[in-house]
C-alpha cells in the first residue's frame, strides 16, 4: 500500500523530533495553578474567598505583629516605644509582658532558687516515657533522649542547681540512653518509680515519704511469698492487706522516724507555690499515669463477663463521662471534703489530681476498650488454648498489644486532658491561660494589657499538643502496618 | 503496681496532712503554719505579686494573726479562694481564717455557719460611671447596662436597689474584678458596681481616673470583716482580739515603730495591759504573754496597715471615713482590754 | 468455659469458692460489690457526719426559697422575686439554648470543613488545616476568652450609634446593631395577634407559633408522601415526575399565608436611653460562647468527616464518576450516606462535648445551669451539695437524652447496612 503512494507523499520525516516543551499553560507553576487552584468555576471563587480571607487576616494583623516590642517594663512604655519608632497612632503587640513574667508563666510561684527541680522532674520525665512512647524507632528514642540529656544539664546548671543533683541528672540520663541502647524495656522499672520521685522533686520534703510508701508493695510481695507456702488464699489476702495497713498505720510514723535518724530532706514547695504550665504539666501528667492503670481495669470490668462488675464499671464510665469536667472541679474544691472523714482536709492540687484521674480514667476506659476490641479474636482464643488463665492471658497476650494499639488514643486524650487543666482557673487554681494573666494584668504595669498574654499561652498549648498529635498520628501508621 | 503505689502516697500524704477542725488553735500550732483564705487578686487587699508574695490589706491581718499564734508573721499559706469556693474552703477545714473582704450579713453568720470576728473595713455598694455619660445620680441609670461581679452580695443589693426605685437594667455577669474592669473599659458596661472600695481602686488604676465619676448613692451596708468557722469560739476570740488588738494599737498610738519602746515606758494601765507588761491576757485565749505586741509588729497597727496598703498614700487613695477611729468620727472601736 | 472436663459434682468445699471456676466469677462478684457497697456506705457516712459536724442539713427546700438576684437573659419570664428553682430552670434553657445551637452551627462548619479539606483546592485544604489545628491544639477557654474579647474590645458600644453622624451604624437595612454588649436584633411583631398558650408558671407559647409549627411539620409529610409517590411513579414508568415546585409550595405556601394572615413584621431595635430597645439583645456571652463552642467542636468534627469520608473506598467514587454522576451528585448520593455510618458514633460524643463544653459559659458570664444553680444560688444559699449534686444530675439527664436519641438515629443508619 505504501509503495503505491509513495511518491504522493511529499515530504515523510526519517528522524525523530526532539521532544517539545509542554504548553506554557499546562507546565510549570501555572500548571499547578490550574489544577490546584482554578480547576473550575467552583474552586476559581474558592480560592479568590480564600485569597481575601488571608488578605483580611494579614491586612489587619501585620501591622499589629510588625511592630512587636520586646523590651519594655511596662504597657506604657511599650506603647511609647511603638509611638515613637512608627508614629503615633500606630499599633503594635508588647511581648515584653512575656519576656518579663516567662518565669512566672512557666514555674508560677516556684521559689527561683529551686527552678532546677521542676526542671529536671520534667527532663527525666522523657526518660520514663521512652520504653513507652519512644521504642517504635531507635533514631527518634536517641534523639529525644539526648536531647532531654543536653537541654536538662543546661538549663540546671543555669539555674544554678547544686553539683550533686547535676551528677544525679546526669547519671540518670547519660545512663537511661546508654541502657536504653541495649535493652530499652529495663527502662520500665524508672517509668514505674518515676511517679514517686516526680513528686518529691516537686514537692520536696523528706525523700522518706516516697521510700515508706515504695515500702509498702515490697512488704506485700515478701507477705506473699512467705505465706504463699501456707495457703494462696491468705497469701493473696495479705498481698493485698499489708500494703494497704503499712501505708494506712505505719508509713507516716516510719517516715518521720526515718527522717529523725538520717535526714534526706530537701527544701519543700507548698502546693499554694504550683502555677503556669508547671501546674497545667502536674496535673496532666500525674492525671495520665493513675488514670492509665484505673482505665486499663476498667475497661477490662467492662468487658467482663461477669454481670455485676460490667454494670458497675458502665455505670462509672457513663456517669463520668455525662457530667463536665467543671461540675467535677467544683466536687473537688466544694464536696470532696464532705466525702471524707470528718477533719480530712487535704492539698486542693491533690483533690483536682484525683478528679481529672476519675475522669480521664472513664475516657481512657473506652479508648482502652477500643484496643482490646480492635484485637483479632483469634489472639484470645491462642491465649486460652495454651490453658492460660485470665490474668495471665491478659497480662502476656492482650494486653500488651491492645495498649500499643491503644497509644495514639491514649495521647489524644492526654492532649484533651492536658487542654482542659486550663479550667483549674474555676478553682481558685493558678492555671497559666486565666488566673495567671489576671494575675499579671493586676499589676499596675501590666493593666490592660489583654491579646499578648492569650496568644502567647496559646501558642505554647500549640506547640505541645500539636507535637503530641503529630507523633501519635506518626506511632499511629507504625503501629497500623505492624498489624497488616 | 503505678496506681496502687502512687495511691498510696497520696492516702499517705492526705493522712499526714489531716487533722481535726475541733481546735483550730492546736492544728495551726502542730501545722506550724496558718491557712488564711484570700482574694484570688484584689490589689490593695490581697493580691500576689510576680514572686507569689502576697500583699494587701487582709493579707497583712492574716500576718497579724500568725504572729500572734505562731510568732512569725511568715508563717502563712495564702489559700486563693474565688467568691464561689471561700465559703466552702473555710467549713471544710482548707483554711483557718478567711480574709476576704466578705460582708458580714444574718445568712452568712447563721446558715452559712460563718462567725465573723468584727469589722475591718466598713463598706458600702457604690456605682462608677463614665463622666461623659452625664449622669451624677443612681437614680438616673434607669435601663442601662451594669456590670457586677457574681455570688456577691453586690448582686443582691442591685436586684434590690432597681426594683425599689422602680428602674430596670441589663446585668453583666463577670467573675472577677480584672474582668470587670475589662468590660467596664471597653464600654460594655455603663456602670460598674462594686464595694466603694473596690471602685476606688479600680479607678485610681485607671490611666485617667478624672475621666470617671463614683456616683453619689452609696445602695448598701457592707460591713467587711474577717470570719472564721462556727463553733470554735476560742479560735474566734484570737481572731477577734487580734482585730482589736490592731485597732486599740491605734488607738493609743502603739505603732510598730515605738511598741518596744512604749512597752517599757508606757504608763497607761490600757496599753501596759495589751502589750504583756502586766496582765497576762494571752493565757486567757490559749496564747503567751506577747501576743498583741507580735500582731502589732507583724505589720503595724490598724492605722499603719491601711495607710500602707489602700490609704490615701497608695494608688488606690481611700480616706479613713467611716473606717477612722471613732475619736476621730468614724466607726473603728476596738472592745476594751482588761 | 465448659465444665464437660469435670466428671461428678465433688462435695462442695469452701476452697472451691476461689479455685473452682463456677464458683470463682460469683465469688469474686460478691467481693467487688461488698467492696463497692462498703466504699459507697464510708461514703455517705462520711457525708452525714461531716454535714452534722457543721449543722448543715441535706434539703432542697432552698429552691423554693427568693432568689434575689437577675439574669441578663431569660428566655421565661424570670425577676429577682422568683425561686432558685425557676433561676435553674431559667439557666437549664439557656444551657438548652446554645448547645442546640452550637450543635447545629457546629455541624454545619464540621461538614464544610471537613470535606474542604479534601477539596483538590490546594488553597482551601491548606486554609481549612490550618484552622482544624488551630481550634485542636489549643484549649476551648481561650478561644472562649478571645472571642469574647473580639466582640467588647473591638465591636463600639451603643454610645456609638448615637448623634447625627454616628461613629457606628447599623447592619441589613439598619434592623442589625452590633455593639460590645450584645448583638440587637429585630423582634417579631403581629398585627393581628392570636394571644398566646398559657402552659401555667407564666410559661406562654404564642398560638402564632403553634400554628407555623403545626403548618411546616404538616408540609414536611405531605413532602414525603409527594417524594413517596414520585418515587412509586418512577418505579412504575421509569420517569420520575418533576416535584420540586410542589415541594416547595407545600413547605413555604402556608407559612407565608399564616405572614400574611397574623400580620408578622419586624420591629427594629431603636437605641434609648443607654441601650437598644425595641428588638431582642442578644447578649455577646451568648454569642461568643456559641461561635467559640461551633469553631471549637466544628475542628473536630471536621476531622470526623474527613475520616468517615476517606474510609470509604475510592472504588466507590470512581464508580460514581464512571456512571456519570458530577461530583457534588457523587458526594450527596454516594459517598456522604456511606460515610454517615462511620461518622455519627464519634458525632455523638461530640455533642456530648459540646453540651458539657457550654458549662464554660461561666468564663463570659452566660448565665446556663453552672450560672445559677451551681453558680449564684450555691454561693447565695450556701448548699454546695444539693446544688452540685442536682446540677451534675440534669448534665447527666441530658447526656443520656442525646445519647439515646443520637443511638436511635445510629441505628437507624445501620439498618441499611449489608
Amino acid at each position: 500500500m505504501s509503495e503505491t503512494h509513495a511518491q504522493t507523499v511529499p515530504f515523510v520525516r526519517d528522524t525523530m523530533l526532539p521532544p517539545a516543551a509542554p504548553p506554557v499553560r499546562e507546565a510549570g507553576a501555572v500548571r499547578w495553578l490550574r489544577q490546584n487552584l482554578f480547576s473550575g468555576p467552583l474552586n476559581t471563587v474558592l480560592t479568590i474567598l480564600g485569597v481575601l480571607i488571608v488578605w483580611f487576616l494579614v491586612s489587619h494583623f501585620w501591622d499589629w505583629f510588625a511592630h512587636s516590642v520586646w523590651n519594655a517594663d511596662s504597657l506604657s512604655d511599650c506603647r511609647r516605644i511603638i509611638a515613637e519608632t512608627w508614629g503615633e497612632g500606630a499599633r503594635g503587640a508588647c511581648w515584653a509582658v512575656v519576656r518579663e513574667r516567662w518565669n512566672q508563666y512557666v514555674y508560677g510561684f516556684y521559689p527561683p532558687e529551686l527552678y532546677w527541680r521542676p526542671t529536671m522532674a520534667f527532663g527525666l520525665l522523657f526518660v520514663a516515657l521512652a520504653p513507652v512512647l519512644f521504642s517504635e524507632s531507635v533514631m527518634i528514642r536517641r534523639v529525644v533522649l539526648a536531647l532531654a540529656t543536653v537541654l536538662t544539664l543546661w538549663l540546671m546548671a543555669v539555674m544554678g542547681a547544686p553539683a550533686a543533683w547535676l551528677v544525679f541528672a546526669a547519671a540518670v540520663l547519660v545512663g537511661a540512653l546508654l541502657i536504653s541502647e541495649r535493652q530499652p524495656s529495663w527502662l520500665l522499672v524508672f517509668s514505674i518509680l518515676y511517679p514517686l520521685m516526680g513528686v518529691w522533686f516537686l514537692w520536696g520534703g523528706s525523700a522518706w515519704g516516697p521510700v515508706m510508701v515504695l515500702v509498702g508493695p515490697v512488704l506485700g510481695w515478701i507477705a506473699w511469698r512467705l505465706l504463699g507456702r501456707a495457703s494462696a488464699l491468705v497469701a493473696t489476702v495479705a498481698a493485698l492487706v499489708v500494703p494497704l495497713v503499712w501505708w494506712i498505720v505505719f508509713a507516716g510514723d516510719a517516715a518521720r522516724d526515718a527522717e529523725s535518724i538520717v535526714s534526706l530532706a530537701i527544701p519543700a514547695v507548698a502546693s499554694d507555690r504550683f502555677g503556669g504550665f508547671l501546674l497545667s504539666i502536674t496535673i496532666g501528667v500525674a492525671g495520665i499515669a493513675m488514670s492509665l492503670p484505673l482505665g486499663i481495669v476498667l475497661a477490662l470490668a467492662r468487658r467482663s463477663d461477669m454481670f455485676l462488675v460490667k454494670t458497675l464499671a458502665v455505670i462509672f464510665i457513663e456517669f463520668i463521662r455525662g457530667v463536665p469536667l467543671i461540675a467535677l472541679l467544683f466536687v473537688a474544691s466544694l464536696l470532696l471534703n464532705y466525702f471524707l472523714p470528718p477533719g480530712t482536709t487535704f492539698d486542693i492540687i491533690l483533690r483536682v489530681i484525683i478528679m481529672v484521674t476519675l475522669f480521664s480514667a472513664a475516657y481512657m476506659a473506652e479508648v482502652i476498650r477500643g484496643g482490646l476490641a480492635a484485637l483479632p479474636k483469634g489472639q484470645y482464643e491462642a491465649a486460652d488454648a495454651l490453658g492460660l488463665d485470665y490474668w495471665k492471658a491478659q497480662r502476656l497476650i492482650v494486653l500488651p498489644q491492645a495498649l500499643k494499639i491503644s497509644i495514639p488514643g491514649i495521647v489524644s486524650t492526654f492532649i484533651g486532658m492536658f487542654k482542659d487543666t486550663t479550667l483549674v482557673t474555676f478553682v481558685g487554681l493558678y492555671d497559666p491561660l486565666k488566673s495567671m494573666s489576671d494575675a499579671v494584668r493586676a499589676s499596675t504595669s501590666w493593666k490592660g494589657i489583654y491579646w499578648e498574654p492569650y496568644i502567647f499561652v496559646g501558642f505554647i498549648f500549640f506547640l505541645i499538643c500539636f507535637g503530641m498529635s503529630r507523633y501519635s498520628m506518626y506511632l499511629e501508621r507504625r503501629l497500623a502496618r505492624d498489624h497488616r | 503496681m503505678k496506681t496502687s503505689v502512687f495511691l498510696g502516697s497520696m492516702a499517705a500524704g492526705a493522712l499526714m496532712a489531716g487533722a481535726g477542725m475541733a481546735d483550730t488553735l492546736a492544728d495551726v500550732k502542730a501545722r506550724g503554719e496558718l491557712n488564711c483564705g484570700v482574694n484570688t487578686g484584689l490589689v490593695g487587699f490581697a493580691a500576689p505579686d510576680a514572686n507569689g508574695n502576697w500583699t494587701g490589706f487582709d493579707v497583712d491581718f492574716c500576718k497579724a494573726v500568725a504572729a500572734a499564734v505562731l510568732g512569725d508573721p511568715a508563717k502563712v499559706k495564702y489559700v486563693p479562694t474565688t467568691g464561689q469556693t471561700r465559703f466552702t474552703a473555710l467549713s471544710s477545714g482548707e483554711v483557718d481564717l478567711l480574709a476576704r473582704n466578705s460582708t458580714w450579713t444574718f445568712s452568712r453568720d447563721t446558715d452559712l455557719k460563718l462567725d465573723f470576728i468584727g469589722v475591718n473595713y466598713y463598706d458600702g455598694q457604690g456605682f462608677m460611671v463614665n463622666k461623659d455619660l452625664g449622669v451624677t445620680s443612681a437614680k438616673e441609670l434607669d435601663g442601662a447596662t451594669i456590670c457586677i461581679q457574681t455570688g456577691t452580695t453586690t448582686e443582691l443589693n442591685l436586684a434590690d436597689y432597681f426594683k425599689a426605685n422602680n428602674m430596670t437594667y441589663q446585668p453583666v455577669n463577670i467573675d472577677s474584678n480584672a474582668e470587670g474592669e475589662q468590660q467596664y473599659m471597653a464600654g460594655a458596661c455603663d456602670a460598674y458596681t462594686t464595694d466603694a472600695s473596690g471602685l476606688a481602686a479600680t479607678r485610681a488604676a485607671f490611666a485617667d481616673p478624672e475621666s470617671h465619676i463614683i456616683l453619689p448613692e452609696i445602695i448598701s451596708k457592707e460591713p467587711l470583716g474577717p470570719a472564721v468557722r462556727h463553733g470554735d469560739s476560742n479560735w474566734g476570740d484570737i481572731a477577734r482580739w487580734t482585730l482589736y488588738a490592731l485597732i486599740a494599737a491605734e488607738e493609743y498610738g502603739i505603732t510598730s515603730k515605738n511598741l518596744e519602746e512604749l512597752a517599757k515606758s508606757s504608763q497607761n494601765p490600757e496599753v501596759q495591759r495589751l502589750l504583756g507588761v502586766t496582765d497576762d491576757l494571752g493565757a486567757m485565749i490559749g496564747l503567751d504573754k506577747d501576743w498583741a505586741k507580735r500582731a502589732i509588729a507583724a505589720s503595724g497597727n490598724y492605722g499603719e496597715i491601711f495607710a500602707a496598703n489602700i490609704g490615701e498614700q497608695t494608688p488606690i487613695g481611700l480616706a479613713r471615713g467611716l473606717n477612722a477611729q471613732w475619736t476621730q468620727g468614724g466607726l473603728m472601736y476596738a472592745m476594751p482590754f482588761r | 468455659m465448659t465444665d464437660v472436663m469435670v466428671p461428678a459434682n465433688p462435695p462442695f468445699r469452701p476452697s472451691m469458692l476461689i479455685y473452682d471456676r463456677r464458683y470463682r466469677s460469683m465469688t469474686f462478684q460478691v467481693i467487688v460489690f461488698i467492696l463497692v457497697m462498703a466504699l459507697a456506705w464510708w461514703l455517705v457516712n462520711n457525708t452525714i457526719r461531716n454535714l452534722a459536724a457543721l449543722g448543715k442539713d441535706f434539703d432542697f427546700g432552698f429552691l423554693w426559697q427568693r432568689a434575689g438576684y437577675d439574669i441578663p437573659q431569660t428566655p421565661i419570664p424570670y425577676t429577682s422575686d422568683d425561686t432558685h428553682l425557676r433561676a435553674a430552670l431559667v439557666g437549664l434553657l439557656n444551657t438548652l439554648i446554645v448547645s442546640i445551637l452550637g450543635c447545629i452551627a457546629a455541624t454545619v462548619v464540621g461538614i464544610i470543613a471537613g470535606v474542604a479539606r479534601l477539596s483538590n483546592n490546594w488553597l482551601i485544604a491548606r486554609l481549612m488545616t490550618v484552622y482544624v489545628e488551630a481550634f485542636r491544639n489549643v484549649p476551648l477557654l481561650l478561644w472562649i476568652l478571645i472571642v469574647f474579647a473580639v466582640f467588647t474590645e473591638v465591636m463600639p458600644p451603643p454610645n456609638a450609634f448615637r448623634g447625627d453622624d454616628p461613629a457606628a451604624s447599623m447592619i441589613l437595612f439598619d434592623h442589625v446593631a452590633l455593639t460590645n454588649r450584645y448583638t440587637a436584633i429585630p423582634t417579631l411583631a403581629m398585627t393581628n395577634d392570636p394571644g398566646s398558650l398559657d402552659l401555667g408558671a407564666r410559661i406562654t407559647i404564642s398560638w402564632a407559633t403553634i400554628a407555623f409549627a403545626v403548618a411546616l411539620v404538616a408540609g414536611w409529610i405531605v413532602r414525603r408522601m409527594i417524594a413517596a409517590w414520585a418515587q412509586r411513579v418512577q418505579d412504575q414508568t421509569g420517569v420520575r415526575p418533576t416535584t420540586w415546585w410542589a415541594s416547595l409550595a407545600v413547605m413555604t405556601v402556608p407559612s407565608l399565608l399564616l405572614i400574611w394572615y397574623f400580620g408578622l413584621h419586624l420591629i427594629p431595635p431603636t437605641l434609648k436611653g443607654f441601650n437598644f430597645t425595641g428588638g431582642l439583645n442578644v447578649q455577646n456571652g451568648l454569642v461568643a460562647l456559641w461561635l467559640a463552642l461551633t469553631l471549637y467542636t466544628g475542628a473536630f468534627i471536621a476531622e470526623i468527616v474527613r475520616a468517615g469520608i476517606l474510609a470509604i473506598s475510592r472504588g466507590q467514587s470512581e464508580a460514581a464518576f464512571a456512571l456519570g454522576l458530577r461530583p457534588g451528585r457523587t458526594m450527596n448520593l454516594v459517598i456522604l450516606p456511606q460515610a454517615l455510618r462511620v461518622i455519627i458514633p464519634p458525632l455523638i460524643s461530640q455533642y456530648l462535648n459540646l453540651m458539657k463544653n457550654s458549662s464554660l459559659a461561666i468564663a463570659v458570664g452566660y448565665m446556663d445551669i453552672k450560672g445559677t444553680l451551681g453558680g449564684t444560688t450555691l454561693n447565695q444559699t450556701g448548699r454546695e451539695l444539693e446544688s452540685i449534686v442536682l446540677m451534675m444530675g440534669v448534665y447527666l439527664v441530658l447526656s443520656l437524652i442525646i445519647s439515646a436519641g443520637m443511638n436511635l438515629f445510629n441505628a437507624r443508619v445501620k439498618l441499611k447496612e449489608r
